[in-house]
């Protein structure tokens, strides 16, 4: 079904683009170079978050987290599987994209965990990187509230997945 | 705001590599993780050209305008004195399409075009405006109609039904949108208020 929606979206564009007599080449062309711009400005944005991520990965304070707040979550019933795949989504895609994998293989996908996990990375996004790239392209230093009221949204959805779960699959 | 996040990330991870004996892991994710960001800007590098070609197109075909006509009434309870007619509001709408449609590679690029236009017309210095903190948290709390990618790994593990979970993480995004998008309105509208009364005295 997804792969309908390009297809579409094209046809849509270059059908009412041709009938409109643009330039269509020459627009493309030009739209496609001020993006490139765009991306070679927002390089070192990357490279710092995706070296700052990375080291946290690696240095196992995930981990540590996870095990420091387990026994505070026994009592929810919140599946402790599932508490890295919390803490390390709003960081990385890729990172957790791996922990989700882990879970489904030692769970299955349908288990309470699997389900938890499959909601989880379903209906969130990685937080801080949509932050840092799209404040990367502005000369914006302070972003306020911005981190604060996303996570918010963060932890709104780790709870909801929990809670969606157990109200409709049960224990 | 990042100068914080950078140099906490950084140092956790240091303290933490020490005392958790993970010193060789983080000394070679330090060598190997600029790579992966160069990696990963050309993967991103080609998206941008591509949708950002096709804006483009869109625009002088007049789509992205009728586009954004459509979502104003919905952009009307969320962000404040926006410049319906601007070039970030189309920008914007094409972003909002792109997500509900699951182009993860495509929502990136016009959010970043929405971004530069909304710092141009708002003329901010280095603090974020209330519509750039409205439009940046609801990319954070995007609503995705098909969760594709969790889909596609529930059934790469074998799942009885791989899409069986579309009702839940649209419920669950819902909730989240609905949540964090009020929350950020209504601290929109406490810290500009205040900020503005600040100017004027």
């Amino acid at each position: 079904m997804t792969s309908y929606i390009v297809p579409f979206l094209l046809l849509i564009i270059f059908v009412t683009a041709v009938v409109k007599k643009v330039d269509v080449f020459g627009e493309f062309l030009e739209g496609a170079s001020e993006n490139l711009k765009t991306s070679f400005e927002i390089l070192p944005t990357l490279v710092a978050l995706v070296l700052s991520v990375g080291m946290l990965r690696s240095s196992g304070v995930i981990e540590l987290l996870s095990q420091l707040a387990s026994p505070l979550l026994e009592f929810t019933g919140f599946p402790e599987e599932c508490l890295p795949l919390a803490l390390i989504r709003p960081i990385s895609g890729s990172g957790a994209t791996a922990v989700f994998e882990s879970i489904l293989t030692q769970n299955s996908p349908d288990s309470f965990a699997g389900r938890v996990a499959s909601i989880m990375v379903g209906s969130t996004e990685t937080t801080f990187y949509t932050i840092a790239v799209y404040y990367g392209v502005t000369k914006v230093k302070n972003s306020k509230h911005t981190l604060v009221c996303a996570l918010f949204g963060d932890l709104v959805a780790i709870t909801g997945s929990f809670l969606i779960t157990k109200y409709f699959f049960g224990i | 705001m990042m100068k914080w996040i950078f140099s906490a990330f950084v140092i956790i991870s240091s303290v933490c590599a020490v005392l958790l004996g993970k010193t060789e892991e983080l000394t070679n994710s330090l060598l190997n993780e600029g790579v992966n960001a160069v990696e990963l800007s050309f993967y991103l590098l080609g998206g941008m050209c591509v949708w950002g070609g096709i804006m483009r197109v869109a625009d002088k075909a007049g789509i992205t305008y009728y586009l954004s006509m459509l979502f104003k009434p919905a952009a009307k309870l969320i962000f404040k004195d926006l410049n319906y007619k601007g070039k970030a509001f189309k920008a914007m709408t094409m972003n909002i399409v792109a997500n509900l449609l699951g182009l993860g590679n495509a929502a990136t690029p016009f959010g970043l075009e929405a971004m530069k236009e909304l710092e141009k017309e708002e003329k901010t210095d280095d603090t974020a405006s209330s519509n750039m903190i409205a439009f940046t948290v609801l990319n954070t709390a995007s609503i995705t109609i098909i969760p594709a990618t969790a889909a596609s790994l529930r059934a790469k593990h074998n799942a009885v039904s791989p899409m069986d979970i579309l009702p839940f993480t649209l419920l669950n995004s819902l909730i989240t949108l609905v949540l964090a998008m009020t929350l950020t309105v209504v601290v929109n509208k406490f810290r500009f208020r205040k900020s503005r009364r600040n100017e004027k005295k």
